[in-house]
């Protein structure tokens, strides 16, 4: 069974974001994500400044067995990225909600992730 | 999953974590905890591999010897019984059936080692070899299970559990013995690049056996290790894999084991023919291995670039080396490009990765110090 914190929001491509106290959010890719790919090998995080739609290609993780392209759950501004990743790309796996954290936005709409799954629905989507 | 073939160890794999996937048809654990963690276990201190999805065949009669002589390029008339040999076993046009070990019994005795994934094709091969050959075939493949314990502190665990002196058992030698009360063929033999043994034993006895084994590895530092570091360590030893670096269209010498065919020894083996134009005239293509500084794995079938950018080959294997924490690979180029590549007249090989150019430094396997030479 897989960890799904209740305070997160997912998407369907099963990246996981976190709603900040000062407006900002934080995106990583779900535990099940992580479980699934195996060993992740590299985290390719997309330039400080970069501006995202919704839905666009922000970035790849890969894993020994395969390479998988990672989705902007909202559209917004690239504050922060976790440069941690380059030497440690296996904090994914040991860590998905936290130190596995991939960036930080700045939303173009701040209600745009109540649009995404809660918990419950993402744990259905999963199956 | 249910009609993949399982090996008598399905269920310990299940229970102690085993990720269980398809693997050439056969349920079989590609990881437990993480391949790149079983595979730096296998280089510090010990691994515990399953491998009984591998085929085994019985050659015994008057012309074993002979037929297996004719049959693989290697030279089976430089065995003697409690040796192994490692060849290629070819189509008349030099491409590979399939790579497999040697062992000798007794002089009309042999057994072999074949890859799972080949075995209807190999058993089908070797008995249309046969014909005409005062030999016996026989596919032994559901009666053994094989475990593999590789790694620098395999020795120590196997010998803690037999009474037969393993340092007596050189590199490439066997011995019949007990181990935790089980009867095998001891080999000394391996695919990761450390010392180690293979296990050869009946396969009613390979839960007894497996869980004798992990008992006595736990305290030594054993892991158990999937399909997925396997795979991993021998690509960091430059050791072929069938179907990628030996396939039915790339020769042993097109994949640098030109060692294993034996054009001196005197018989007209299956592929001399074309083999020996090959080796005249120089092949058209040729495996290479590489790495490139960067953690980005290169996949198998990447096209290859030449400086120029026109398209010299594809990637055969890739994955990421836990050693040298960069990607590693091998690849299939036109020969002219590879040797242009290592004189650098012209600019190293490249590829893309998702639309970026990346250099293949092209290196002479094995990518790591190997410890498998026992003394």
């Amino acid at each position: 069974m897989s960890n799904l914190p209740a305070e997160l929001r997912y998407t369907k491509s099963h990246e996981w974001l976190k709603l900040e106290s000062d407006g900002t959010v934080t995106v990583g890719i779900t535990d099940y994500a992580q479980n699934s790919l195996g060993d992740i090998t590299y985290v390719q995080v997309p330039k400080v400044g970069a501006v995202l739609r919704m839905g666009e290609t922000f970035g790849v993780v890969e894993s020994v067995k395969a390479a998988s392209d990672l989705y902007a759950p909202v559209a917004g501004t690239v504050l922060a990225v976790n440069t941690a990743l380059d030497a440690a790309p296996e904090t994914v796996n040991r860590s998905a909600y936290v130190d596995g954290w991939m960036m930080k936005l700045r939303p173009a709409d701040p209600a745009a992730a109540s649009a995404l799954f809660d918990a419950a629905a993402y744990a259905q989507h999963i199956g | 999953m249910s009609e993949l073939k399982r090996t008598p160890l399905r269920d310990f794999h299940a229970a102690h974590g085993g990720r269980l996937v398809d693997f050439a048809g056969w349920e079989m654990p590609v990881q437990y905890r993480s391949i790149l963690e079983e595979h730096k276990a296998v280089r510090r201190t010990a691994g515990l591999f399953d491998v009984s999805h591998m085929g085994e065949v019985d050659v015994r009669g008057p012309a074993a010897a002979e037929f297996l002589n004719h049959l693989v390029t290697n030279d089976v008339a430089k065995l003697f019984p409690g040796r192994v040999l490692y060849s290629p076993m070819c189509y008349p046009e030099g491409g590979v059936v399939d790579d497999l070990l040697v062992y000798m019994r007794a002089p009309e005795d042999f057994f072999l080692c074949i890859n799972a994934g080949n075995i209807e094709k190999d058993l089908a091969w070797i008995r249309g070899q046969a014909v005409g050959f005062n030999v016996t075939i026989t596919d032994r493949c559901a009666d053994y299970a094989l475990l593999a314990v590789q790694g620098p502190k395999a020795a120590e665990i196997v010998q803690s559990l037999t009474g037969a002196k393993l340092g007596l058992v050189k590199y490439y030698h066997f011995t019949e013995a007990t181990v935790a009360g089980v009867p095998c063929l001891v080999s000394r033999t391996g695919y990761t690049g450390e010392d180690g043994f293979e296990l050869y034993h009946a396969a009613g006895e390979a839960v007894a056996l497996a869980t004798a084994l992990w008992a006595a590895g736990r305290p030594r530092g054993l892991e158990l290790a999937g399909l997925g570091a396997r795979d991993s360590l021998r690509l960091e030893a430059g050791y072929p894999l069938y179907g990628h670096e030996i396939t039915a269209e790339i020769s042993p010498l097109t994949a640098g084991l030109g060692w294993t065919v034996k054009f001196e020894k005197g018989v007209d083996f299956v592929g001399r023919a074309a083999l020996s134009m090959e080796k005249e005239k120089g092949g058209a293509h040729q495996i290479v291995f590489f790495k490139t500084g960067d953690r980005r794995i290169v996949r198998a079938e990447t096209p290859v670039l030449s400086a120029a950018g026109g398209v010299v080959g594809r990637v055969v294997s890739g994955t990421l080396s836990p050693i040298l924490n960069e990607a590693i690979g091998s690849a299939w180029v036109e020969t002219a490009a590879a040797r242009a590549a290592v004189l650098s007249t012209e600019g190293s090989l490249a590829v893309m990765i998702r639309g970026e150019k990346v250099n293949l430094q092209l290196v002479k396997p094995p990518f790591v110090e190997l410890k498998k030479s026992s003394t």
